[in-house]
């Protein structure tokens, strides 16, 4: 090929690729279909969008520019770019939050540690009694705990190594859990301690890749559960129908929560394609999405009131997101935590976030003023689970070093 | 109500840097007005864009839009079109109607509490405002504490002329949703159409996906056209300020929810008599399981309704108060609806039959009320019953309950004495059964 067309084609393909670049910078790109041309769209067609495109049309039309050039304009608008984003996160709660009071000293101990996992706790669950556990581990073993004596209630070994999931049920009287079978099996809680739990297990759900949460609705009839397959799905215990899924996500999903509202038939979800999801149960449909972490999303857990949720991520930063407002409304990091965030619970009344990381802390966050007030070391290895207990006494934490504990 | 979503796409228009309007700040006697435009201005861009010729269609058009929220006089409490000098300011997407967000009379409440806070003479409370109010301190008198702190919760120590905007914004959506008497409520709803405006951001992002990202990308793009465009400042300065008072709003609703429970929440108030993870002592448990309700646990049946629905004994309580006014079917209802819903799939239908036959079919023992419509509906739903068979029956009688039996219970001597905890609630003998 001769070096001017050489040149042209070059050029022409910077074109494309740029303009794709500021298409997924500019905007979320799960909301705008790229199929359709760069300009059809009215929300690509805006002044700043031309200018840019404007820009790099000129560019590519420039007949002395050489490939390295080009390539430094394009690092150039790149981080233009970047900076002009940066500045949206500027607008955001603790700003507003300066003049409320700053929280005082927490005294935040272990009460309690549960010991008997063998391996790495991978989830853990309340029971609505407020005081007992289910936990699973990387062993296989699910084990109900009455977490105030310390003592085992029920151990089972399930099939498979790393129970990722499990779930206590509203009544008491059963536990769900699942992990790499791809499925999640429910356990009727008998009282007769030497009875083989095993032999009484339910096969409910079914994926096409591990399970990576699982939760029982307002019944123990009816579970909901996300998957390494990118879905979610609601399932009928008894008979193990698939009463809706749940498409949308382009990764594995994560993590779930309900919402707590009495009425409400929503729940959200989070993924590895750094989307968090808010669903219709009943629709099966996507009714919103956000797509500001830069990293997986580990946890999503609800604000009491139902009007946010937080999310907590490997990009090392936990997130709200005001579901009225339909965007983040504040970013709890710092400097010093490199680490990513794998879960996260709010206090009663929403004024504190824990979240567990994977440097082995616990860090407690101000969610009004964006601050950490409290750094909580005692395990030592990852904590990979956190969930505050239904009467917001204490919150339990559980670890690849094996332990839970209960702090107060 | 298909036109109603078009508005928003020509409202991008009208804010569109080159070919829209043309916003400013005019400095007006002692202070400056920020974020304007006029009448005229908005008449000759009508006629310009939207090819209308007759002067007279574009006031009409622009009257509606004014009427609906979109944009308002900076002056006046009555939403209309001028084809004059008269200010006009655009109204924030989180104000916008086509975000179907129903305020509460408590949020009104809120509203009305923080404008007499204010001490500008030109600020005060018009005669029916003032009514409203009173009106409202009557019907809210026990919650009265909470309203007057969530109104005293707007920042103060902001700027002000983002202040003045939003002051400006959120006034003109309480001239929406509670219009001057004598003009046209736009937010009253077809029946016809009610039923699908659901959730505020389910139909935002359902039906409009792009025009929420469009709106949303038009201050994205302002907010970074600080120096390349020939655009005022002020303009950019508006947009940012825009953002900023949202976060406000936000922040507020957060800061009283979270201060309302902060009393319930153990990690800042010790349980009584102790937290049993710390003390080793289960009596706060014991307490809680027991059907004795304490004053703060009746308390906290006065903050929303869910929270009578969510306590077993608040359920009780209300069960009780809605017998004595006869409508006690309207609760058991719901009770059972949320009950088919948690059932297995194979007892749906016949579950399905026995509510129908208990609180529906012609000659029901328990006969609730609904609108026609949801009737009609429900009895197609039947035909091949699903768990949400029921669910706009279910709605609408959860809408009539909130908004007239609870509030009625709430001010009730019975849960007044409970609340003062003269009386010592006692469980009810018989078993709540929903049918």
């Amino acid at each position: 090929m001769e070096p001017q067309l050489q040149g042209q084609v070059i050029r022409q393909l910077f074109f494309l690729i740029g303009a794709t670049s500021v298409n997924s910078i500019l905007l979320r790109k799960d909301l705008c279909s790229c199929r359709k041309g760069m300009l059809s769209s009215p929300h690509q067609n805006t002044p700043r969008h031309r200018e840019i495109l404007c820009f790099l049309v000129e560019m590519a039309a420039q007949p002395s520019d050489t490939l390295a050039t080009l390539k430094t304009e394009s690092e150039t608008l790149k981080t233009k770019l970047e900076e002009e984003r940066a500045k949206l996160h500027d607008v955001e709660l603790h700003q507003v939050a300066e003049k409320i009071e700053a929280l005082g000293q927490f005294v935040m101990k272990t009460r309690r540690a549960l010991k008997g996992h063998g391996n790495k706790v991978l989830c853990l669950d309340w029971c609505k009694d407020k005081r007992r556990i289910v936990s699973s581990s990387q062993d296989g073993k699910v084990i109900v705990w009455d977490a105030f004596t310390t003592n085992k209630e029920h151990a089972v070994t399930m099939p498979c190594t790393w129970v990722m999931a499990c779930a206590y049920a509203p009544s008491g009287c059963a536990v769900a859990c699942g992990g790499l079978d791809n499925k999640c099996s429910v356990y009727p809680l008998s009282l007769d301690k030497n009875e083989n739990l095993a032999a009484k297990k339910k096969s409910v759900a079914m994926h096409t890749n591990y399970l990576s949460a699982c939760c029982f609705t307002n019944s123990d009839m009816q579970i909901l559960t996300s998957s390494g397959d990118g879905t979610c799905a609601l399932w009928d215990v008894e008979s193990g129908q698939m009463l809706q899924s749940f498409h949308g996500h382009a990764a594995d999903v994560l993590c779930l929560d309900l919402a707590p509202s009495e009425t409400g038939n929503t729940f959200v979800s989070g993924g590895c394609d750094k989307k968090s999801c808010v669903w219709d149960m009943r629709t099966g449909q996507c009714v919103q999405s956000f797509e500001t972490h830069e990293s997986d999303i580990n946890s999503v857990r609800y604000y009491p009131s139902g009007d946010a949720f937080a999310s907590g991520s490997d990009d090392a930063t936990c997130r709200l997101y005001d579901l009225r407002a339909d965007r983040e409304v504040a970013i709890y990091s710092k400097e010093s935590i490199i680490f990513g965030a794998s879960s996260v619970d709010f206090s009663l009344s929403g004024r504190l976030l824990f979240g567990g990381y994977n440097d082995y802390t616990i860090n407690v966050w101000d969610v009004l003023k964006g601050t950490r007030v409290s750094i909580l070391f005692g395990h030592e290895n990852r904590v990979s689970t956190l969930r505050v207990s239904p009467d917001g006494t204490a919150f339990c934490s559980g670890s690849w070093d094996h332990t839970l504990r209960i702090w107060a | 109500k298909i036109k109603k979503d078009l508005i928003p796409n020509i409202i991008a228009r009208m804010q569109d840097e080159k070919n829209g309007i043309p916003i400013r700040t005019v400095k007006s006697f002692l202070s400056k007005i920020p974020s304007v435009f006029s009448g005229s201005d908005i008449v000759q861009w009508m006629q310009k864009n939207l090819n209308i010729e007759d002067q007279v269609e574009a006031l009409h058009l622009g009257t509606l839009m004014a009427a609906h929220g979109y944009f308002f006089p900076i002056s006046d409490h009555v939403l209309m079109l001028k084809d004059d000098g008269t200010f006009y300011r655009f109204q924030t997407p989180y104000f916008w109607p086509s975000n179907c967000w129903e305020p509460e009379n408590t949020d009104y409440a809120v509203y009305l509490c923080k404008r007499t806070m204010q001490n500008k003479a030109r600020l005060e409370l018009a005669d029916y405002e003032a009514e409203s109010l009173a009106r409202l301190q009557r019907a809210f008198a026990r919650k009265w504490e909470f309203i007057f702190m969530q109104a005293e919760a707007v920042d103060k120590k902001r700027d002000k002329i983002e202040r003045k905007i939003l002051d400006s914004q959120e006034r003109a959506f309480w001239d929406v949703h509670r219009p001057v008497p004598g003009c046209v409520n736009t937010t009253e709803a077809d029946i016809k159409k009610s039923s699908r405006m659901k959730q505020p951001h389910k139909t935002r992002k359902v039906n409009t996906h792009s025009h929420t990202h469009s709106h949303t990308h038009t201050h994205t793009h302002t907010l970074t056209h600080t120096h390349t465009h020939t655009h005022t400042h002020s303009h950019t300065h508006t947009h940012t300020h825009t953002l900023t008072a949202y976060i406000n709003l936000v922040f507020s609703v957060l800061l009283s929810f979270s201060e309302q429970y902060i009393e319930y929440d153990p990690f800042f108030t010790t349980p009584e008599p102790s937290n049993p993870w710390i003390s080793d002592d289960v009596t706060s448990w014991e307490l809680e399981a027991s059907k004795e309700a304490g004053q703060q646990r009746v308390k906290r049946w006065g903050f929303c309704f869910d929270e009578v629905l969510k306590d077993p004994v608040g359920r009780e309580q209300f069960l009780r108060f809605l017998e004595s006014e006869f409508s006690s079917e309207n609760l058991r209802f719901w009770l059972a609806v949320q009950e088919l819903k948690k059932r297995p799939i194979r007892e749906v239908p016949s579950r399905v039959q026995e509510i129908w036959d208990e609180f529906l079919a012609p000659g029901a023992p328990s006969a609730i009320n609904v609108d026609s419509r949801s009737y009609d509906k429900t009895t197609q739903n039947i035909k091949d019953p699903g768990r949400y068979a029921f669910q706009d029956a279910q709605e609408h009688i959860y809408k009539l309950m909130k908004s007239d039996s609870y509030s009625r219970f709430i001010r009730s001597s019975a849960y007044q004495e409970m609340l003062q905890a003269k009386k010592k609630v006692k469980p009810l003998k018989r078993l709540e059964t929903a049918i």
